[in-house]
C-alpha cells in the first residue's frame, strides 16, 4: 500500500469505480425520474402488450423498482470484479474483528 | 375461531418469538450493542434492514394511500426503494470501511470536530424521534382496532416488547428479531394480497395480476378502474393530478432521505466485510421490492372492492367492517341527500342532470391495509395474520431507531464527548439507559402524536435529505470537504427544510396551497430543496476556508480501498 506505484493504481481504482457509478446512476435516473415522472404521460399512450398496464405507469409502479434491483446486483458484481483486478480486495482473514 | 381469538393468537405467538429472540442473543459487549458485533450475516441483514426500514408507515399507510392517489402514489414506491441504490452505490461499501458505531461518528472524524458531530447527533436525533413517533402510533391503531384494547394500553404494550429486546440485545437482539419480524410481515402482507389477486383476477401473483383482466367483466382492472373513477367524478386511476415538478421533487426528497436515514444507514455497519455491505442492499432491496411492488397491486383490489361494495349501496345495509371502523371514527357517512343511499364521490362528480353530487363518505386512507381482508370477506386467520404483520412491522423500525437514539447519547454524546474516559462496561449501562428512556419518550410521542403516521414520516425524510446525505457524500467523494462547510451545509440544510415543513404544516396550514408553495414544491418535496441548499453551502463555504487536514485526506483515501476493514474497525473504535 506504501509503494509508489500502489498511488497511481489506486487512483486508476477509483476513476473506474466512478465511472461504474455514474453509468448506473444515469440508468437509475432514467427509469424513474424519466420513464417513470417527466415521460409517464407520454409513456402512457403504450401499453405492454397483453396487460392492462400503460407503460409510464407499470415504470412508475413496478418496473422502476425492479430496474433498481438489478442495477446493485449488476454494481456488486463489477465492484467484486474491480477489486480483484486492482488487489484490494479483503483477504478471508479480515473481517473476523 | 372469532377474528378476535385468531389475531390474539397470532399477536401473541409472534410477540413470545420476539422475547425468545431476545433471549437468546443478549449483548455483551458494547460493539454488540452498537452494531451487533459486526458478525451479521449479508443475507440476514438484507432482511434486518427491510424490516428495520418497512415500517407502519409502508405496512398500514402505503398501499392506502396509492389506493387514494393512483399515480401519484408513486412517488412513494419509487422514492422509498431509489434510495437504495443511493445506498449501494454512494454510502454503505464506504461507510462499512470506515467501521464506526454510528453515523454522527463518521462526521466527527471526517470533518476533524466535535462541533460537526454534535451537529449531527441533534438531526440523528431530531429525524429519530421524529420517525418513531408514528411507530408507536401505528402500534397503538393495531391494537385498538384489532384487539379491542384502548390506545394508550396497546403503545404500553408495544413499548414493554421493544424495551425488552432493545434494551437487552441492543442492535445483537434487534437484528435477529428483525429477521423473523420481516419473515411475520412480508407473510402477513402477501397472503391477502395473493388471496385478492385470485379473487379478482384468478392470478396467484398480485404483481401480474394488477395488469390483468378483472374476472366479473374480463376488461382490464386498470381500465375498470378508471371508468369507475371518471363515472364518479374522481380524475383516473393511473393519471396524477400534482405537478411534474413537485413529483420530481417529493420522489428525490424520498429518495435521498432513505439513504440519509441514520437507522437504515447503521445495519451496514453491522456485516463483517465492505463486500457484504454491497451485497447485503441488495438483499434488502430484494426484501423491500417483494412487498413494494404487491402494494399498488393491493392498492388497486382495495380500491376496486370499496368502490363495488358502498357506491350507491343502501347504508343500512353496510357489511359489519364497515360498522366497526365507523365507531373508531375513521369512516364516517353523512347523507346529504337523505336517500339512505351512500354516495361516494370525487369532486367533479354530476348526476344524470348534469347537477353537482355531493360526496357523503370519509374514509381514513390509514384503514386500507387493516380492512381489506374484512372488504374481501377473507377468512377470520388472515384477519389476525394482518395485525401481527402490522405490529412487526411498526415493533421493528421503531428498534432500529430507538438504537439510533440510545447510540447518539450513550456513544456520541457521554463517551466522545463528555467523558471519554469512560469504561467499555460503563458505556453500556449508559447504552441501555439511554435506550430505556428513549422508549418511554417514543411512547409519549405514541399517545399525543404529533400528526397523522405517513405526514409525519414524509418530514423525517425531508430532515434526513437536508442533513446527513450531503455531508456524508461529500465527506467520502471530496477530499476538499473540510469542517466549516460540512457544518454550514447542514445547518442551513436542515434550518430550511424545517422552516418549511414547520410553516406550512403547523403554523399556517390554510396556507398549505400550490398558490404559495415556492416553485409550486410541496412540504413533502422540500427536502430535495434542502438537500441541494446544503450541497451548494458546504461545497462554496469550504472554497474560502482552510482545506482538511492531512489526516482528515488520509482517512478519506483509506475508506475508498475496501482492503483492511478489519483493521479499520480496530483503529476506530
Amino acid at each position: 500500500m506504501n509503494r509508489p506505484a500502489a498511488g497511481r493504481d489506486h487512483l486508476a481504482y477509483w476513476r473506474r469505480n466512478l465511472r461504474y457509478v455514474g453509468i448506473l446512476l444515469a440508468i437509475w435516473a432514467l427509469v424513474s425520474y424519466g420513464a417513470g415522472i417527466v415521460f409517464a404521460d407520454a409513456l402512457d399512450a403504450v401499453r405492454i402488450p397483453g396487460t392492462g398496464f400503460p407503460l409510464g405507469f407499470w415504470f412508475a409502479q413496478q418496473g422502476a423498482i425492479y430496474v433498481f434491483v438489478v442495477l446493485i446486483f449488476v454494481y456488486v458484481f463489477l465492484m467484486n470484479r474491480l477489486d480483484r483486478a486492482f488487489d484490494v480486495d479483503e483477504r478471508d482473514e479480515e473481517g473476523a474483528a | 375461531m372469532t377474528v378476535l381469538q385468531w389475531t390474539a393468537t397470532l399477536v401473541g405467538l409472534s410477540f413470545a418469538l420476539y422475547i425468545g429472540i431476545a433471549i437468546w442473543s443478549r449483548a455483551h459487549s458494547t460493539s454488540e450493542f452498537y452494531v451487533a458485533g459486526k458478525g451479521v450475516h449479508p443475507l440476514a441483514n438484507g432482511m434486518a434492514t427491510a424490516a428495520d426500514w418497512m415500517s407502519a408507515a409502508s405496512f398500514i399507510s402505503m398501499a392506502g394511500i396509492i389506493s387514494f392517489l393512483g399515480y401519484d402514489g408513486s412517488v412513494y414506491l419509487m422514492g422509498w426503494t431509489g434510495g437504495y441504490v443511493l445506498l449501494a452505490l454512494l454510502l454503505a461499501p464506504y461507510l462499512r470501511k470506515f467501521g464506526a458505531f454510528t453515523v454522527p461518528d463518521f462526521v466527527g472524524e471526517r470533518y476533524y470536530s466535535q462541533t460537526a458531530r454534535v451537529v449531527a447527533v441533534i438531526c440523528a436525533i431530531f429525524v429519530s424521534f421524529t420517525y418513531v413517533a408514528g411507530q408507536m402510533r401505528g402500534v397503538g391503531i393495531v391494537f385498538s382496532r384489532f384487539l379491542e384494547i384502548d390506545i394508550v394500553w396497546g403503545v404500553v404494550i408495544g413499548m414493554g416488547i421493544v424495551f425488552f429486546y432493545a434494551v437487552l440485545g441492543g442492535m445483537k437482539g434487534i437484528t435477529y428479531t428483525q429477521v423473523a419480524q420481516y419473515c411475520v410481515l412480508i407473510f402477513a402482507y402477501m397472503v391477502p394480497a395473493i388471496f385478492l389477486s385470485m379473487l379478482v383476477t384468478g392470478i396467484p401473483i398480485p404483481q401480474i395480476g394488477l395488469g390483468a383482466a378483472d374476472q366479473e367483466t374480463g376488461t382490464f382492472l386498470l381500465d375498470r378502474l378508471n371508468g369507475l373513477h371518471q363515472e364518479l367524478g374522481f380524475t383516473a386511476y393511473t393519471d396524477g393530478t400534482k405537478s411534474t415538478l413537485d413529483v420530481l421533487a417529493i420522489t428525490a426528497a424520498l429518495m435521498v432521505g432513505t439513504a440519509g436515514l441514520p437507522h437504515v444507514i447503521i445495519r451496514f455497519y453491522t456485516v463483517p466485510k465492505v463486500r457484504d455491505a454491497r451485497i447485503s442492499v441488495g438483499w434488502a432491496l430484494v426484501f423491500i421490492a417483494l412487498l413494494y411492488t404487491a402494494a399498488p397491486a393491493v392498492a388497486v383490489f382495495a380500491r376496486t372492492n370499496l368502490l363495488n361494495t358502498v357506491t350507491d349501496q343502501p347504508y343500512a345495509e353496510m357489511p359489519e367492517w364497515f360498522t366497526k371502523w365507523e365507531t373508531t371514527g375513521l369512516i364516517s357517512y353523512e347523507d346529504h341527500n337523505g336517500d339512505g343511499l351512500i354516495q361516494y364521490v370525487g369532486p367533479e362528480a354530476v348526476d344524470a342532470a348534469g347537477a353537482p353530487v355531493q360526496n357523503e363518505l370519509t374514509i381514513d386512507r390509514d384503514i386500507m391495509v387493516l380492512a381489506n381482508p374484512e372488504i374481501a370477506r377473507l377468512p377470520n386467520w388472515v384477519v389476525g395474520l394482518v395485525a401481527a404483520g402490522g405490529l412487526a412491522a411498526a415493533l421493528s423500525t421503531a428498534a432500529g431507531l430507538l438504537l439510533v437514539l440510545s447510540a447518539a447519547i450513550s456513544h456520541d454524546l457521554l463517551k466522545r464527548n463528555w467523558r471519554p474516559d469512560i469504561s467499555e462496561r460503563g458505556e453500556l449501562i449508559a447504552a441501555r439507559i439511554s435506550a430505556g428512556a428513549a422508549v418511554l419518550v417514543a411512547g409519549y410521542l405514541g399517545i399525543n402524536p404529533p400528526g397523522f403516521v405517513a405526514e409525519v414520516v414524509a418530514f423525517a425524510f425531508g430532515l434526513a435529505a437536508s442533513s446527513f446525505f450531503p455531508v456524508i457524500i461529500l465527506g467520502i467523494f471530496s477530499k476538499r470537504l473540510n469542517r466549516e462547510g460540512a457544518i454550514a451545509g447542514m445547518l442551513c440544510g436542515i434550518t430550511l427544510t424545517a422552516a418549511y415543513i414547520v410553516y406550512f404544516k403547523f403554523v399556517n396550514p390554510a396556507a398549505n396551497v400550490a398558490e404559495n408553495w415556492w416553485f409550486g414544491i410541496s412540504p413533502e418535496g422540500i427536502g430535495s430543496i434542502g438537500m441541494a441548499v446544503n450541497f451548494a453551502v458546504a461545497i462554496v463555504v469550504s472554497r474560502f476556508t482552510p482545506a482538511p487536514p492531512a489526516e482528515a485526506q488520509r482517512l478519506v483515501e483509506r475508506i475508498r480501498l475496501p482492503r483492511g476493514a478489519g483493521e479499520a474497525h480496530e483503529i476506530s473504535s
